[in-house]
C-alpha cells in the first residue's frame, strides 16, 4: 500500500516545529508501524537529509521506549498496544496519517518525535521503592501473599511508565502511572511500613513537575498498552488521604 | 588462504582465582578472604557501572547501598528500559519448595550438563547457591511473582530440566525482576549514592597505570564527548546477538563497550558460543527489523510437531493425527518438547531442511496448543500465557487459540563475553564484567530461566563483594593519566569524524543486514569449516566496502540516530570475524556450536573433550588475534555425553 504521511519534525528542544509531509511506497501489512518509519528513514539518509528521530528499544512492547500520537491517538487506535506492536495491517492504501510527539509540559520535545521523560524517573525516586538493600531479606516464604492480592499487584506493575496515559489525558495528569506504582507495592504486605509515606511523595513529586490532576476522564487508561485500570487511581487518592483499605 | 583464517597461540591461564577445597565452601571462604572497606573510605571511592539491565541495575543500587560513590550510564531514555525487560519465562531457584528432589547441587549438576561441560565448575555452584538469596531479595522488593491460593510461590518446569523450579510472574518476568532492580537503583539516586546518566553511550575505556580507570562517553542528545575517571569500571552491556541483525535482542543492544575494551586489552572468550533460540515468530519479509520471542515456557503446555510428509500444505487442521510428526516427543522422549534450546532449534532446522517446515518460505514448525486448551480449559491457557497468545495475534494477524503458533529458531542469547576470573575481574585490572556481557556461568549453552538468575547473581551478589576486594588497594592507584584521557577522547573523535567523513551510497543498516545474514547462513545454527572460511573471507570485504561506502547523515554535535547506529555496525565487524575464527578452531560441536563434521550418526553432536575442554580466551594484539586457553576441570561432575533421550 502507499501511504501519506504528516510528521512533526522539529530540530532541538530551543526551535520550534511543523508538520511534514512524506510519501512512502510498497508498505507490506505485515511491517509494524516502526518498520515502516524505518524504511522512510534509509530513504531520507541516502538522500542526505535529517531521518526522523523517535524512540524505540525492544520492538515487542514491553520496554515503554516507543509512543508516537498517530492520527490523534497515543499508539495509534489499537487498543492495549505499543506503537512498536502497530502492524500496518491497520491501515489501508492511500491513507494520510498524522504522526506526532507526547505532548505534556513535563514532556519536553528533544527532537522530532523525542521527548524528554525523566519525570517519571523522578517520580519512582520520591518513593517508588521498597527499602530493602541486597542481602537483608527473609526466606521468600517467610509472608504468605494471597493469591488475589498478589495478582491484582502484578496487573498493576505492568506498567511500562511509556507515558501515554500523559499524552492522552486532557490535563496532562501523571495519575495513572503513579497510582500503578502506588497501586503495586501498596497491595503487598511487603509494602505497607512505607505505604502512607511513599503515596505522600508521590504524588507531590508528581504535582512538582507539572502533571496536571485528575478529573476522571478515564482517557489514560483506554490507551494504556497494558490496560491499568482506573480504580488504581482511586487507589492512589485513599493512600495519599491516609485511609488504610 | 588468508592471513585472516590464522591465529598465535599464547600462554595458557592458569590461575582463575577460584579458591581451592570442597566446592560447597569455596565461596564462604573467598567472601571471608575479601578484604572490606570501612564505610569512610567507600565514601570515597568510586565505581562507574555502564547498563542498567539486571546485572548492572542491581550492581549499581547495592553498591551505592553499601555507601560507594557510584556513576552509572545507560543508552536507553531510562534505566528501566535495559532489554533485561524483555525476558519472559522465568527465573531459577534452589529453593526446592515442591520437594520434588531439587537442591542446590541438582542446579549445578544440571547447569553444567545443560552447558555441555564447557563451563567453570566453582561459579556454577556459586550461581546455584546464590540462587535461592535472589528469590528472597525480589520478593523483599515487592516482586509480584506468580502465587498459588495458599500464599506461597508458584513454579513451573524448563527446558532441559525435570524439577519445577523456575519461579515466574505470568510471561513478565524479567520485567518485574528489572522494575524492582530500577527502583532499588532510583532509591539510591534519590539517596545521592548513584549518579545516573541516561542517554549516554560509553565508546571508550580509559587505561591508566594498567588499570581501568574511567569511561569516554557520548551524550547522545548533545553530541558531547565526556570522561568520567573512577577507581573501577563495571561493564553490564549485555549480549552481542545483534551482530546477526535480526536477533531477539532489542535494537540497540551493541557490542561496543565490551568490543572497546577487548581492543583495549580484555580477554573475549568463547565468542562463537550463541544461543539460538527454538521458539520466536517467524520472519515475515525483508523489512523485519528484530525477531520476538516466544516464551520457552510455552513448551510446558504447547506440543512442536510437522506434517510427516514434505511439502504438505494443508491447513493444520486439515492434517490428520496420524500425518503429524511431533517430532520432540518421538525423537526424545525423556525430556519431549522441554529439550534444552539448542537441540530444539537443531530438530527444527532438520525437518525444516527436509523440506516438512510450515509457513512462508518453509521456515516454521507448528506449536500445538489444542490438547493443552482441551485439558486445561482456555481461561487456564489464557492465564498462564494470555499476554504472549495476544503478542503473537498483534504480529502475525493469526489466532493461537484457534491456529497453532508458526515458530523458528532465532538468535537470543550469547553464552561467549569478556574473560572474567572467579571475581568477575576481566584480564584488565579494575575491569569488571557482569551479566550476559561476561562469559562465565553457561559454557556452550545456557539453560533457560538461567539467564535473570546469573544477572542478579552478580549485580546484588557476587561483584559487590569481590570489588571490594580490589577497591581495598585503591589508595594506591594514583592520579589518572591525563595523556591516556587524552588520547581516548581523541580516539572517540576521530572514529566518529571518518564515520561521518565518508559520504557513500548505502546506509550503515543495510550493511548490517548483509553482515547478519552471512553470519547467520555461515556461522549460525550450523557450522562447517567451509562455511567459516567464506566467512572469513567476506567480512573483512564487506568491513572494507562500509569503510568507503557507507553513508551517514548528519553531525556530529546533535541526536543523530544513524551515526550511533554506524558506530556498532562497524564494531559488530570487527567481533564477527573473531567469532568465525573461535568457530573455525574449535573443530568439535558443543551446546550451541554446532559443527556439521563433528556430528554421530543420528545427527546427534559430538564433543571433542580431549582436544577443547577448555574456554578460548582470545588477546587483541596489532599483530592479530592471540589465543590462550583456560583448562576446564571437572572433579563433581563426570564429563558424559549429554543424552536428553
Amino acid at each position: 500500500m502507499n501511504l501519506t504521511l504528516k510528521i512533526w519534525r522539529q530540530h532541538d528542544a530551543a526551535k520550534s516545529g511543523q508538520m511534514v509531509t512524506y510519501h512512502v511506497e510498497e508498505v507490506s501489512p505485515d511491517m509494524s508501524f516502526l518498520e515502516m518509519l524505518d524504511v522512510l528513514n534509509e530513504r531520507l539518509i541516502l538522500d542526505g537529509d535529517d531521518p526522523v528521530a523517535f524512540d524505540h528499544d525492544c520492538r515487542e512492547g514491553i520496554c515503554g521506549m516507543c509512543g508516537l500520537v498517530i492520527n490523534g491517538v497515543a499508539h495509534g487506535e489499537s487498543r492495549a498496544t505499543t506503537t512498536c506492536q502497530l502492524h500496518m495491517r491497520q491501515f489501508s492504501d492511500g491513507d494520510v496519517i498524522t504522526v506526532e510527539p507526547w505532548r505534556a509540559a513535563p514532556f519536553p520535545v528533544i527532537k522530532d518525535l523525542v521527548v524528554d521523560r525523566s519525570a517519571f524517573d523522578r517520580i519512582i525516586q520520591a518513593g517508588g521503592f521498597i527499602s530493602v538493600p541486597a542481602g537483608s531479606a527473609p526466606d521468600a516464604h517467610a509472608v504468605p501473599v494471597k493469591k488475589e492480592d498478589a495478582d491484582a499487584a502484578f496487573d498493576a506493575a505492568t506498567c511500562i511508565g511509556c507515558g501515554a496515559c500523559v499524552a492522552a489525558c486532557p490535563n496532562g495528569s501523571a495519575s495513572l502511572f503513579t497510582a500503578a506504582k502506588i497501586t503495586h507495592l501498596g497491595l503487598l504486605p511487603q509494602g505497607q511500613p512505607e505505604r502512607a509515606v511513599r503515596a505522600k511523595a508521590m504524588v507531590e513529586q508528581m504535582d512538582l513537575e507539572g502533571f496536571g490532576g485528575c478529573t476522571n476522564t478515564g482517557e489514560c487508561t483506554a490507551v494504556c498498552p497494558k490496560g491499568i485500570p482506573l480504580d488504581t487511581i482511586a487507589r492512589m487518592n485513599a493512600d495519599f488521604l491516609g485511609r488504610r483499605g | 588462504m588468508t592471513d585472516r583464517m590464522s591465529f598465535q597461540v599464547g600462554e595458557d591461564i592458569r590461575d582463575t582465582k577460584a579458591p581451592d577445597g570442597p566446592i560447597e565452601e569455596r565461596w564462604e571462604r573467598r567472601k571471608f578472604q575479601a578484604r572490606l572497606v570501612n564505610p569512610a573510605n567507600k565514601r570515597k571511592l568510586h565505581v562507574i557501572v555502564v547498563g542498567t539491565g539486571l546485572a548492572g541495575g542491581s550492581a549499581a543500587a547495592t553498591l551505592g547501598e553499601l555507601g560507594y560513590q557510584v556513576t552509572s550510564f545507560c543508552y536507553q531514555d531510562s534505566p528501566r528500559r535495559a532489554h533485561s525487560i524483555a525476558a519472559q519465562g522465568g527465573i531459577n531457584a534452589a529453593k526446592n519448595y515442591r520437594g520434588d528432589g531439587d537442591s542446590i547441587h541438582r542446579l549445578f549438576y544440571d547447569t553444567v550438563k545443560g552447558g555441555d561441560f564447557r563451563s567453570r565448575e566453582s561459579n556454577v555452584y556459586r550461581l546455584a547457591q546464590v540462587s535461592v538469596n535472589i528469590i528472597d531479595q525480589a520478593v523483599a522488593q515487592g516482586v509480584p511473582f506468580a502465587r498459588e491460593y495458599g500464599g506461597l510461590l508458584d513454579t513451573r518446569s524448563f527446558g532441559g530440566a525435570q524439577v519445577s523450579r523456575t519461579f515466574y510472574a505470568r510471561g513478565q518476568t524479567g520485567q518485574q525482576l528489572l522494575l524492582g532492580a530500577y527502583q532499588a537503583l532510583e532509591r539510591q539516586i534519590a539517596a545521592g549514592t548513584v549518579t545516573m546518566n541516561a542517554r549516554h553511550e560509553m565508546l571508550e575505556l580509559i587505561i591508566s597505570d594498567g588499570r581501568a580507570r574511567g569511561v569516554v562517553v557520548r551524550d547522545l542528545v548533545t553530541g558531547e564527548i565526556e570522561s568520567h575517571l573512577a577507581d573501577a569500571v563495571v561493564l553490564a552491556t549485555g549480549g552481542y546477538g545483534n551482530v546477526f541483525f535480526l536477533s531477539t535482542n532489542a535494537k540497540g543492544c551493541n557490542t561496543t563497550a565490551i568490543w572497546r575494551a577487548h581492543r583495549k586489552g580484555a580477554m573475549f572468550a568463547n565468542p562463537c558460543f550463541t544461543q539460538i533460540h527454538p521458539t520466536c515468530i517467524p520472519v515475515s519479509g525483508d523489512h523485519q527489523s528484530k525477531l520476538t520471542l516466544m516464551s520457552e515456557s510455552l513448551r510446558n503446555d504447547g506440543r512442536v510437531w510437522v506434517p510427516v510428509q514434505a511439502g504438505d500444505t494443508r491447513a493444520p487442521g486439515d492434517i490428520p493425527e496420524a500425518e503429524r510428526d511431533y517430532y520432540l516427543e518421538r525423537i526424545y522422549p525423556a525430556f519431549g518438547n522441554l529439550v534444552p534450546r539448542d537441540i530444539a532449534s537443531r530438530a527444527a532446522k532438520n525437518v525444516c531442511d527436509e523440506g516438512r517446515g510450515v509457513g512462508p518460505g518453509g521456515l516454521g514448525v507448528y506449536l500445538d496448543f489444542a490438547d493443552a486448551i482441551a485439558r486445561l480449559g482456555r481461561p487456564a491457557i489464557e492465564a498462564k500465557y494470555g499476554n504472549l497468545f495476544d503478542m503473537y495475534a498483534q504480529i502475525t494477524g493469526e489466532d493461537p487459540y484457534r491456529r497453532p503458533m508458526r515458530i523458528y529458531p532465532a538468535v537470543h542469547y550469547t553464552m561467549g563475553g569478556l574473560w572474567v576470573d572467579y571475581d568477575l575481574q576481566s584480564t584488565i585490572p579494575g575491569l569488571f564484567v557482569i551479566g550476559e556481557a561476561n562469559f562465565s556461568d553457561h559454557g556452550a549453552n545456557r539453560l533457560g530461566a538461567s539467564a535473570l538468575m546469573q544477572g542478579l547473581a552478580d549485580g546484588y551478589f557476587v561483584l559487590p563483594t569481590t570489588i571490594g576486594d580490589y577497591l581495598a588497594d585503591a589508595r594506591d592507584f594514583g592520579p589518572v593519566d591525563d595523556v591516556a584521557v587524552a588520547e581516548a577522547e581523541i580516539a572517540v573523535r576521530d572514529r566518529i569524524a571518518r564515520l561521518l567523513a565518508v559520504d557513500g551510497t548505502r546506509t550503515a543498516d543495510s550493511y548490517h543486514r548483509e553482515l547478519g545474514k552471512l553470519m547467520w547462513d555461515y556461522c549460525g545454527m550450523e557450522r562447517t569449516e567451509e562455511s567459516l572460511r567464506k566467512a572469513l573471507e567476506r567480512i573483512p570485504e564487506l568491513r572494507a566496502e562500509f569503510w568507503r561506502n557507507v553513508k551517514v547523515s548528519g553531525t556530529a554535535e546533535e541526536l543523530n540516530q544513524a551515526l550511533e547506529r554506524a558506530g556498532r555496525v562497524a564494531d559488530f565487524f570487527d567481533l564477527a570475524e573473531l567469532m568465525c575464527l573461535d568457530a573455525l578452531n574449535r573443530t568439535e560441536s558443543c551446546g550451541g556450536h554446532f559443527r556439521a563434521e563433528s556430528q554421530d550418526a543420528d545427527g546427534e553432536a559430538v564433543r571433542d573433550d580431549e582436544k577443547f575442554a577448555y574456554v578460548a580466551a582470545w588477546e587483541h594484539t596489532p599483530d592479530g588475534p592471540v589465543l590462550h586457553r583456560e583448562h576446564l576441570e571437572y572433579a563433581y561432575v563426570t564429563m558424559t555425553q549429554r543424552s536428553y533421550k
